[in-house]
């Protein structure tokens, strides 16, 4: 899991969820791509962040969206983040004995604007917390970022600077995770995506 | 100990590769040509364990034909390389994975944008301005850090190339008997040698 590197920190707003992650994939110390996405947007409101193993998560990512399409077919109707972090945890489980590598990273609204994140183990374990989330080698540094700067009820404004700040600092204490940062900023009015240029190794 | 290097410009790629072929201490061959020509504009190069790489590119050449002859279109540098990536992540879970890195350079004939991919033995796919695999890497991607900008023309994509060669000459412990150069550009693929560029 610490092969390629990567950090994804999702946190609660009023009204809003933002999301983000760095933009590094490395091959342990030597750095390959400096552009490599993470966090994909599977419906207009509901985004997915993906850690660990960057050949997996092309491959999650994929197998994700095949499903999040053919569920869009067959109920005619817009998946849920609810339904659909409880769809990435069954993926997940299918795979008990021999495991895609990664930790995904569930975030968006729901139909009623309320956010919703969410975030599962590498064999589907969900957990929904009201605050925040993290993943990625620098799990731990985002830890303890997130649980120092969040605070309830911020504004979409506000929420980009704090998760900024967040992941920004977490990383720069991460030799495999860095290069820059993307921030999904998800609010009812549609969904702000910001990069971030920061210290460059 | 293989050398795979390429560099994009805006409307061309050059792709580097080593000709040497060798099994432990034994070089068996110095003219070895490790890539692997797809389509008219998309050329592939490939290292790592010498079996897998020549099955591998055997069957995506196939492959890439096939759907040529069947939609008579050539599929795009990006569907290619999304291509072997799919290919190589299905046969990593398997009980005999595909060891091989490769490096899928072409020219997009509508567009005439060129874009490279990186793909490693792990499928893990990435689309870069210039890549390189193997130990040279380490020497190659310093050059090419420093000397890289957007939008660069042949000449000075040679003179990027030919620094990565002379870094490798005096700094790496290997010395490689000759390099096969190719250049993918919007008229096809052509070779060039060491002392062309």
């Amino acid at each position: 899991m610490e092969y390629n590197g990567s950090a994804i920190v999702a946190m609660v707003g009023k009204n809003c969820v933002a999301i983000a992650a760095d933009k590094r994939l490395g091959q342990q110390a030597l750095t390959v791509d400096m552009d490599f996405e993470k966090v994909f947007p599977m419906t207009d409101r509901t985004y997915i962040g993906l850690s660990g193993l960057a050949t997996d998560v092309k491959t999650v990512h994929d197998t994700l969206r095949m499903r999040v399409n053919l569920y869009k077919h067959r109920e005619e109707r817009v998946i849920e983040p609810r339904t659909m972090a409880h769809m990435v945890s069954h993926m997940l489980y299918e795979r008990r004995f021999g495991p895609y590598y990664i930790e995904p990273i569930i975030a968006g609204l729901d139909k009623n604007q309320k956010p919703f994140i969410c975030g599962t183990d590498l064999i589907g374990c969900p957990n929904f917390p009201s605050d925040f989330v993290v993943t990625g080698t620098a799990g731990s540094n985002l830890f303890g970022m997130c649980e120092s700067l969040w605070e309830p009820d911020l504004e979409a404004d506000d929420l980009f600077e704090t998760i900024s700040q967040a992941l920004l600092n977490a990383v720069d204490r991460d030799a495999v995770s860095g290069w820059g940062a993307v921030v999904h900023v998800i609010t009812p009015e549609g969904v702000i995506t910001r990069e971030i240029k920061n210290r460059m190794d | 100990m293989d050398a795979l290097f390429a560099i994009a410009g805006r409307d061309f790629v050059i792709s580097v590769s080593d000709t040497s072929n060798a099994r432990s201490i034994v070089r068996m061959k110095k003219n070895y040509d490790k890539t692997y020509k797809l389509s008219s504009h998309t050329l592939m190069s490939a290292c790592g364990e010498s079996g897998d790489i020549a099955n591998f590119s055997e069957y995506i050449q196939g492959n890439v034909r096939l759907y040529s002859v069947r939609n008579s279109q050539d599929l795009s540098p990006s569907e290619t390389a999304n291509f072997i990536r799919n290919e190589l992540a299905s046969s990593l879970r398997s009980r005999n994975p595909y060891n091989v890195n490769m490096l899928v350079a072409g020219v997009d004939r509508n567009t005439g944008e060129s874009s490279l991919y990186r793909i490693d033995y792990l499928a893990a796919m990435s689309k870069v301005p210039f890549a390189a695999h193997g130990y040279c890497a380490h020497f190659v991607y310093s050059v090419m850090d420093h000397e890289y900008k957007e939008d660069i023309t042949l000449e000075q994509g040679f003179a990027i190339v030919k620094k990565c060669l002379t870094v490798l000459k005096e700094r790496f412990i290997v010395d490689f008997p000759g390099f096969t150069i190719k250049v993918i550009s919007s008229s096809g693929i052509r070779e060039y040698s060491t002392n062309d560029i």
